[in-house]
């Protein structure tokens, strides 16, 4: 089992759940694990099938689209991030 | 005596041509080299001099910014910082929207400057200074908003100054790291890159924010600046706060480098790219010195208690 950490503003899918634990060899894979846990995220975090472009997806501390996408693989020790887009720091 | 020619006209020709320097204590083997760039050393301390310069210089050439006007930013410090400066050299007064828990020393350093500042809730982040900002710009026709977030003077100043120093001080760079805030530095220093060395490798360090500033009401409500051309990048990795105050203090411990916070994440994501290098040149940005985070004690308290104090605060 990977895990999935879930940000707060997307937590009242998850009945409040910080992390949820999702079986899955590839990114895509444990989204599909995560949504037939819970249902609402799917449409939370999708468009048209597609991730939408206010969520980062990150496996352990790195942006899946600078490696393979969904299709980037993961195994038991990996944590999937989801995290909305934000503008960031000190600027 | 007179003036050599080198000698600036004023303050604001003093902007940029920060200096490089090698960290050869903290690159993890042989093979790897490691510099810093410190913009720490620009006019008010950080390299949001260079943007608020060419954004106001810009402002002033195309008539969008008039004499009488005020000059309003969201900015939880450095750009707000600059700002103030430039808009006293040139006589504009600045108001600045702040999220209410960053460091005392940025409201004290924007009162010194004598900007006016307007606070925004903590718990939104930069998203909510923003939002705020765009209410106030968009009531009051006297006031004129800059928008780092989406003024293309911002990565063109990276393009024309930062991008072009680094290749003419490191020649042979293979990496460049900075801080993904506005996007700016990445987006414009990729830019460069790609144009005048393509193979170099464009790297983000992003913070993984703490849970009491994520204080989104939706996902919609999230923010992708439109000066980040995600294209120009080649990696992107997330930071914590813990690794960042770690990378600051080790950077002073082992190089003398007195940096701010997102200097701590973007040193990190180097040693975490250098650790997979068998050889090569990484050239990481500093975008402040330590001197605005010394009432945070960065440096001194225990990591455990920094650690639960930042989940709650903006440093960078």
């Amino acid at each position: 089992m990977s895990t999935v950490r879930i940000p707060p503003v997307l937590r009242e899918e998850t009945g409040g759940n910080r992390t949820v634990e999702v079986r899955g060899a590839t990114v895509a894979e444990a989204l599909e694990d995560l949504f037939a846990r819970h249902p609402e995220l799917r449409q939370r975090v999708t468009e048209d099938g597609e991730l939408s472009p206010f969520i980062n997806v990150y496996v352990n501390d790195r942006d899946v689209r600078y490696r393979d996408g969904l299709a980037t693989e993961i195994g038991p020790d990996d944590t999937v991030i989801l995290l909305p887009a934000m503008a960031g720091g000190a600027r | 005596m007179q003036a050599t020619p080198d000698a600036a006209t004023d303050l604001l020709g003093a902007v940029g041509d920060t200096p490089i320097v090698e960290m050869p204590r903290l690159a993890p083997h042989a093979g790897v080299r490691l510099y810093a760039k410190l913009e720490g050393n620009n006019p008010t301390g950080s390299v949001k001099d260079r943007v608020a310069r060419a954004m106001i210089e810009a402002a002033v050439a195309d008539g969008s910014l008039r004499p009488g006007q005020t000059i309003l930013e969201p900015s939880s410090g450095n750009t707000g910082i600059s700002l103030a400066m430039i808009g006293s050299r040139l006589g504009y007064p600045v108001r600045v929207v702040m999220p209410d828990n960053t460091t005392p020393e940025r409201e004290q350093l924007l009162r010194l400057f004598g900007a006016e500042i307007v606070f925004s809730p903590g718990a939104e982040g930069s998203n909510g200074a923003i939002r705020l900002a765009e209410e106030l710009a968009a009531a009051d026709p006297d006031l004129y908003m800059p928008f780092q977030y989406g003024n293309e003077a911002n990565p063109h100043v990276h393009e024309t100054t930062t991008g072009p120093e680094i290749l003419r001080d490191v020649p042979d760079l293979d990496v460049f790291v900075a801080g993904l805030g506005t996007g700016g530095t990445l987006t414009g220093v990729g830019r460069f890159m790609r144009a005048r060395r393509p193979g170099v490798r464009i790297v983000a360090a992003e913070p993984l924010p703490g849970e009491l500033v994520q204080g989104l009401r939706s996902l919609e409500d999230g923010y992708v600046p439109p000066v980040l051309d995600e294209s120009v990048l080649d990696d992107r990795y997330l930071v914590s706060n813990r690794d960042a105050v770690t990378g600051v203090r080790r950077l002073l411990r082992e190089e003398g480098l007195f940096v701010g916070l997102s200097s701590g994440a973007a040193a990190a994501v180097a040693l975490r790219v250098a650790a997979e290098m068998e050889s090569g040149v990484i050239v990481v940005l500093f975008a402040d010195a330590g001197w605005k985070y010394l009432s945070s004690e960065l440096w001194t308290r225990d990591l455990d208690e920094l650690e639960e104090e930042l989940e709650g605060s903006m440093l960078w």
